[in-house]
């Protein structure tokens, strides 16, 4: 997936250009309405993140200009203002969802894969590996013959190691990176996940291996 | 908010006093000015006929052989004949002596002396109206006065003044209502600009500041460019408040959320437990104070709407549903399915945002409390009234705390590990309370919080 996001702190889109690179995507940065213009005319991206006040002028008016051009391209919106006028006109303007900072980069990520999944049917999004097939928008794993549809946090898991086949992820890394921290989980709880992933995969050319100490491999045969 | 408005008569009580009363006294005068000249009239016509019978009976007098002679013709007293068979006396006197006629009828006017006139006198307990004249006849050895009265009852005049009197009662009753009529629309019509100024003012929503636009007469003209100036000042002032908050809370959460997501990104290069332990206690207070800003803002947002709500038609559905969309991600990062189950549709009439609002809050809740891969219904009825019911299968609301829970800052014993304000259900109580509703909180028999917002 191709992301643009649209922030003026560069701290803040450090943060997001880092979390998003790590699962897997591309990203580019635009810190003023002039770049994001730029950067939306030249390329095409899935989704754009936008922050609403900006140096140049207001978030907004590119929500405008961009739903006036015609542009397609979802935009999930990141506001400080939370009232909830401010965020009924967000969507009045056109604005596929909005996030309140600060938010929980899992639910941003929520965010953005449930607005992709409403805007799909364009984009291929579907990644294979031997007999496997996996489209993380829609959430489905094909193995052979049969999909089955994957659960939220089997989805996330998943795509992490679908993103680095062959790299060793530790138990702690995968929970920060499935669970937003009001969550209390344990570390166990990635057991079961795994264990169904497993279990989906039985059959494949992939399977998941423990590897005592250090974490989980996705593995080609 | 709204304070009591001192009352100090109406004006509409004032204009219509004014306007009914005027007519009353008008009326009062007009029929007794009326009956008066009517009378007058009558009195006129009776007084000429029996003036002309007096004369005629003057004229038949003649001296015949040295004395008098009176042969009236009988057109005399037949002229005076009336409708009511009124009665007629007469008497002729000749210098004081009766010579023909009633004895007693007085041949004078009492009140005036003289010997001619008209008069209005008793007679055999009757009141008449008389009419005397007097005339000297000269014969060969005689020079007398002859003094001839003729008199009659009122029966005939009287019934014409309570026949003209009744006819200008019944008209100036109908002119009084006429007027009252008039007076009414006269009061309406003055007092309409008023209404309408009043109406287009109340029925605006507590956004709206324009000022007034539609024409009013040049009375109101002041009254209306001070109300302008007045919503214009307030528009001012609300915007710049609310600009500060926006800009407070920009300012407060950028730099929040720049430190979360370093404290999210340090998290994962970080192996220590104790310093994991740390990092996630911070990211945790993070998310605990913005939250709280959060919803005080919305509380605060909440209590100004609340006493102008901005109430307009809704399907209770189509914003249950537009809100399972919303907080759809939510539920999916908890594995916790959405269910929404309603007829067709549930029309209602409230504040939207106030609404969305609350049932936000309620579902939030529940998202929060449901346990992992479970599934949060949300049932729309419309018996016995519009509700939503939430319903998760969590642990439940703690037996005895139910009472409290949606007091300000309450949270539940069970909610440690919970990030909350202790403000949504707060939000949700006064948002119900303001659309005349109530929230009722309670556990399922299957387990679970449920939680009803009711209309």
């Amino acid at each position: 997936m191709k992301f643009l996001l649209i922030e003026d702190n560069y701290d803040l889109a450090q943060a997001i250009c880092a979390r998003m690179q790590l699962d897997g995507h591309v990203i580019d940065h635009a810190g003023t309405i002039a770049d994001a213009i730029a950067f939306s005319d030249s390329g095409e991206y899935d989704l754009i993140l936008l922050d609403v006040m900006l140096p140049d002028g207001d978030g907004r008016d590119f929500l405008r200009r961009h739903r006036a051009g015609n542009g397609v391209t979802p935009i999930i919106v990141l506001t400080a203002r939370s009232q909830v006028s401010d965020r009924i006109s967000l969507l009045d303007l056109g604005a596929d969802d909005y996030v309140t900072k600060p938010f929980d980069h899992a639910e941003l990520e929520a965010r953005c894969r449930a607005v992709l999944r409403r805007k799909a049917g364009t984009a291929q999004t579907v990644t294979r590996v031997g007999d496997v097939a996996f489209d993380p928008v829609a959430g489905v794993l094909t193995v052979g013959e049969t999909s089955v549809s994957l659960r939220n946090k089997e989805l996330r898991l998943l795509e992490v190691l679908f993103n680095a086949p062959g790299q060793i992820f530790p138990k702690q890394k995968l929970v920060d990176r499935l669970f937003s921290y009001d969550d209390d989980v344990s570390e166990n709880a990635i057991e079961v996940y795994i264990g169904r992933l497993r279990k989906h995969l039985e059959g494949s050319q992939l399977q998941i291996s423990t590897h005592r100490g250090l974490g989980y491999r996705l593995d080609h045969d | 908010m709204t304070e009591e408005v001192r009352v100090s008569g109406s004006l509409r009580n004032r204009l219509a006093t004014t306007l009914i009363g005027g007519a009353a006294v008008l009326a009062i005068l007009l029929f007794f000015v009326v009956r008066s000249y009517a009378a007058q009239i009558a009195q006129q016509g009776q007084d000429s006929i029996l003036g002309a019978s007096v004369t005629s009976i003057l004229d038949a007098a003649s001296v015949q052989d040295g004395r008098i002679e009176v042969d009236f013709p009988y057109a005399s007293f037949s002229m005076l004949g009336t409708d009511s068979d009124d009665r007629i006396f007469y008497a002729i006197y000749q210098d004081d002596q009766l010579l023909s006629g009633y004895d007693g009828l007085p041949a004078v006017d009492p009140s005036i002396g003289g010997d001619s006139g008209y008069w209005t006198a008793e007679f055999q307990d009757t009141p008449i109206r008389l009419a005397a004249a007097s005339r000297m006849l000269v014969g060969a050895d005689l020079r007398t006065q002859l003094t001839v009265s003729v008199a009659q009852t009122q029966d005939s005049l009287s019934g014409t003044l309570n026949r003209i009197s009744r006819n200008v009662a019944i008209f100036g009753t109908g002119f009084f209502l006429l007027v009252v009529l008039l007076a009414s629309w006269a009061t309406s019509a003055a007092i309409g600009p008023l209404a309408r100024l009043t109406t287009s003012v109340a029925r605006r929503g507590p956004q709206d500041l324009r000022p007034v636009v539609s024409p009013v007469p040049s009375e109101m003209v002041p009254l209306v460019t001070s109300l302008n100036s007045l919503m214009a000042r307030l528009d001012q002032s609300l915007g710049r408040s609310e600009d500060f908050i926006a800009e407070a809370a920009h300012r407060v959460r950028t730099p929040l959320a720049t430190v979360r997501s370093h404290a999210e990104a340090t998290l994962q290069r970080v192996d220590r437990e104790e310093n994991r332990q740390a990092m996630r206690a911070m990211i945790r207070a993070i998310d605990e104070s913005s939250r709280a800003a959060g919803q005080l803002l919305d509380h605060a947002m909440i209590t100004f709407r609340a006493d102008h709500l901005d109430r307009q038609d809704l399907d209770l559905l189509d914003l249950v549903q537009d809100l399972a969309v919303r907080l759809g991600p939510i539920a999916d990062m908890r594995d916790v399915d959405l269910h929404v189950d309603a007829p067709d549709a549930v029309p209602i009439t409230g504040d939207a945002i106030l609404l969305q609002n609350a049932i936000r809050n309620i579902v939030d809740n529940a998202l929060k409390y449901a346990p992992r891969e479970s599934v949060v219904h949300i049932d729309v009825t419309t018996s016995p009234s519009p509700r939503v019911t939430v319903r998760d299968e969590g642990p439940g609301f703690p037996i005895g705390e139910i009472g409290g829970l949606s007091d300000r800052f309450a949270r539940g014993s069970n909610s440690d590990g919970i990030i909350g304000s202790g403000l949504g259900l707060t939000i949700a109580q006064d948002v119900a309370t303001a659309h005349g509703g109530a929230l009722t909180l309670g556990n399922h028999p299957k387990g679970g919080a449920c939680v009803i917002f009711s209309f």
